[in-house]
């Protein structure tokens, strides 16, 4: 396994940039991934990294060699897609036995099955391992797929969205199966994913990506509790952060179209600002400071997400379990204010 | 408005039965929802309240009208699907006007519906663009102004936010569900997507291979689930699911732990396991499992993933099944680590393990 660094790289497709002046390094070991849009440049990243693209500028290192020479095959990485490529006509065994078999490799085949037992093992598909893939269903193919990529023991893993063509439950559990896969194995991994709870819920750290650019890097907690920017905010946690205009106005921050207002954070601060307020840090509380009225209810079991209209802002709640407040109700509530988000109007964390 | 009654509504493809005989009424001005995982009927279900679908056997009233044999057409009943259908040629305006003129009403009145339905939806600003300069939400958001527009008895809605991004899907559930609250039209609403189905519905019939497998509100069938696949359906994720052995008021787990239960279910597990060699079915939410340090469930930290608000951690009992638990968000629980976990007596549901049927304490639903 091997830390990988990214050095200031540049890609263009035609006009398009791509990547734009893009540095990470991913510690050996570490679960790294990388989230964004359509268009944000994940792909792409992970495509240099393999030397499936070559960049315009910028250096691709592997434990602090430069690896641009080397062709995808020499670089030892191993690529897991969204759609998996499995031979139809092999057996699960010799699919898994495939990486093992290549001519390059020369591997007895005695330790390929040592090997092949123990990856079926892990992924708990040993049951199936006589059987063609062209009958297995989803998840049974993507594990197949994970499997055939780290029965290598590559330098790397690179994924590339390998959980989003499957259902809502598949995915959580194969979430969890890779996470523990990738901890107890201790595997250098690089994840490419649009979804922000396969990011907080997966990675050891996280690199937002926005058109080619690089907008956070760091831990979960680190991209959930202090967002570099108003728009990293919203792209993580559902529902949504609650972000409100609010303008400076007699030392407190009024926040617009409503009577709501908080105490201005510092002396520095502008007189516009975007407040962010995440749904679980407003409080349904009768010693709350603020008054609204329950627009909607979303009762979803383990917690219940409220809709309350204060002035003509809605802001969304969630409160744990099932709630007694009723539609059309009116509340109290309140804000936890050590954990409100301020943005300046260029959306930059103030 | 209009209530919708479904008695013993089947329907064969072949000799496979797409939708078994089915009961249900929808009560006027209730938004239901169809919930399973494809293949399952509901889409089938709500073809035939729709009309677009004939029934096999059995029959669907309308306001007490016999409707099985009509004309989608003479059901006043408005359509919805997930993808827009919308004309690409038209404007927003003219698409939204289309089934009003289809009706031959008069321009006068056309132009102030049209108006008013786009006033409700938002989209004032848009009527002149046509579909193909607007977004997907905004889209979706003409699609359904069309299908409201002509103030029918009842909506059926088809996976309409399927197509769209998880933000979209987020905002336009809550929009949607506001336009019921206001216009409190019978709708009836086809999704595989459990939290939709929670967050949006009066009632959940939730469907798998052609059966209801259970017909209640959003705290019945997460609190109470019927069966094993309610069970797990319901939830993300879904409910935690291990086997264990009753004997005399207690249950054994693999590994050795005991649980005692709650004294009101013990008529109702010992008359209903007698069959199954005291072999029972423990079912519980993550947020029933207490860390606190008092538990008498061994289980090793399996993996553990902040969600934001908060951290669920996932545990391997000694027999490799694995367990969902609900933490604080700043829960710090190392992959390996040894522990014992508790669960809320009150949070615990139990199944008969060859029925899978949940066994209620008062003796009910084996």
């Amino acid at each position: 396994m091997s830390d990988i660094r990214l050095e200031n790289i540049t890609k263009r497709y035609k006009d398009n940039i791509a990547l734009d002046d893009l540095s990470i390094q991913v510690k050996d070991r570490e679960f790294f991934v990388l989230l964004g849009p359509t268009g944000a440049g994940k792909t792409t990243t992970l495509r240099v990294i393999a030397g499936l693209e070559k960049q315009e500028s910028g250096g691709v290192f592997f434990d602090g060699a430069p690896v641009d020479m080397l062709q995808p095959a020499d670089r030892d990485v191993a690529f897991v897609f969204q759609q998996y490529s499995l031979y139809p006509t092999l057996s699960v065994y010799d699919n898994l036995a495939f990486p093992l078999r290549s001519p390059l490799r020369k591997t007895p085949e005695s330790v390929i099955k040592q090997r092949v037992n123990s990856v079926a093992e892990i992924l708990r598909i040993s049951h199936l391992l006589e059987r063609k893939t062209a009958r297995l269903s989803g998840g049974e193919m993507q594990r197949v797929s994970i499997g055939r990529a780290i029965v290598r023991e590559p330098r790397a893993f690179l994924m590339d969205e390998p959980l989003s063509n499957l259902d809502a439950k598949l995915r959580e559990s194969l979430r969890v199966e890779l996470k523990h896969i990738q901890k107890t194995q201790g595997s250098t991994s690089v994840f490419v994913t649009h979804d922000q709870i396969e990011a907080l819920t997966m990675a050891d750290r996280i690199a937002v990506l926005h058109e080619g650019k690089l907008l956070q890097l760091g831990t979960p907690h680190d991209i959930y509790d202090r967002p570099a920017t108003a728009y990293v905010a919203t792209l993580v946690g559902t529902p949504r952060i609650n972000l409100l205009n609010a303008e400076r106005v007699n030392g407190a921050l009024r926040i617009q179209h409503s009577p709501l207002e908080v105490p201005t954070p510092a002396a520095d601060t502008p007189d516009h600002v975007l407040l962010g307020v995440r749904p679980e840090d407003i409080r349904i509380s009768s010693d709350g400071a603020f008054v609204g009225t329950v627009v909607l209810t979303e009762p979803l079991g383990v917690e219940t997400i409220l809709h309350v209209k204060s002035g003509d802002q809605t802001l969304l709640s969630v409160v744990p379990g099932a709630s007694p407040v009723r539609l059309n109700e009116e509340v109290r509530f309140g804000f936890a204010r050590e954990r409100l988000h301020y943005f300046g109007t260029d959306g930059a964390r103030l | 408005m209009a209530t919708i009654e479904l008695k013993q509504v089947e329907k064969k493809f072949a000799d496979s039965f797409a939708v078994q005989p089915l009961d249900l009424t929808i009560h006027d001005g209730e938004f239901i929802v169809l919930l399973g995982p494809s293949g399952c009927g509901k889409t089938t279900t709500l073809r035939m309240i729709s009309g677009l679908e004939a029934v096999t056997t059995g029959n669907i009233y309308l306001d007490g009208r016999d409707v099985t044999w009509a004309h989608p057409s003479d059901r006043d009943i408005a359509f919805v699907f997930q993808f827009f259908a919308l004309y690409s040629h038209m404007s927003a305006r003219q698409n939204i006007a289309f089934p009003l003129q289809a009706q031959r009403e008069s321009r006068d009145q056309i132009a102030r519906k049209v108006a008013e339905v786009a006033k409700m939806l938002k989209i004032e600003h848009l009527l002149d663009q046509k579909p193909g300069s607007l977004s997907g939400g905004d889209q979706q958001r003409v699609a359904l102004a069309r299908a409201l527009v002509r103030r029918p008895a009842a909506f059926l809605m088809d996976e309409p936010l399927g197509a769209l991004d998880a933000e979209f899907r987020e905002s336009m559930r809550a929009e949607i569900k506001q336009l019921h609250i206001r216009q409190e039209a019978t709708t009836v609403y086809v999704t595989h997507d459990q939290i939709e189905a929670m967050a949006m519905g009066d009632r959940i019939v939730i469907m798998s291979k052609a059966v209801v497998q259970q017909v209640g509100t959003p705290a019945d069938v997460y609190h109470n689930p019927a069966n094993l696949f309610v069970a797990r359906f319901i939830g993300s994720p879904g409910m935690n699911l291990i086997e264990g052995k009753y004997v005399d008021g207690r249950v054994t787990l693999p590994g050795g732990s005991a649980f005692t239960l709650p004294n009101e279910y013990n008529a109702a597990l010992s008359a209903a396991l007698n069959d199954s060699d005291g072999k029972i079915i423990l079912g519980f939410r993550p947020e029933a499992v207490r860390m606190n340090g008092d538990g008498d469930i061994s289980a090793r930290v399996y993996a553990d993933d902040l969600h934001g608000g908060y951290t669920m951690l996932h545990f391997e009992l000694d027999d490799g099944v694995i367990v969902h638990g609900r933490a604080g968000r700043d829960a710090n629980y190392p992959i390996g680590t040894q522990l014992k976990f508790g669960i809320d007596p009150a949070m615990v549901r139990f199944f008969h393990p060859v029925s899978e049927r949940a066994i209620f304490a008062n003796g009910a639903g084996v």
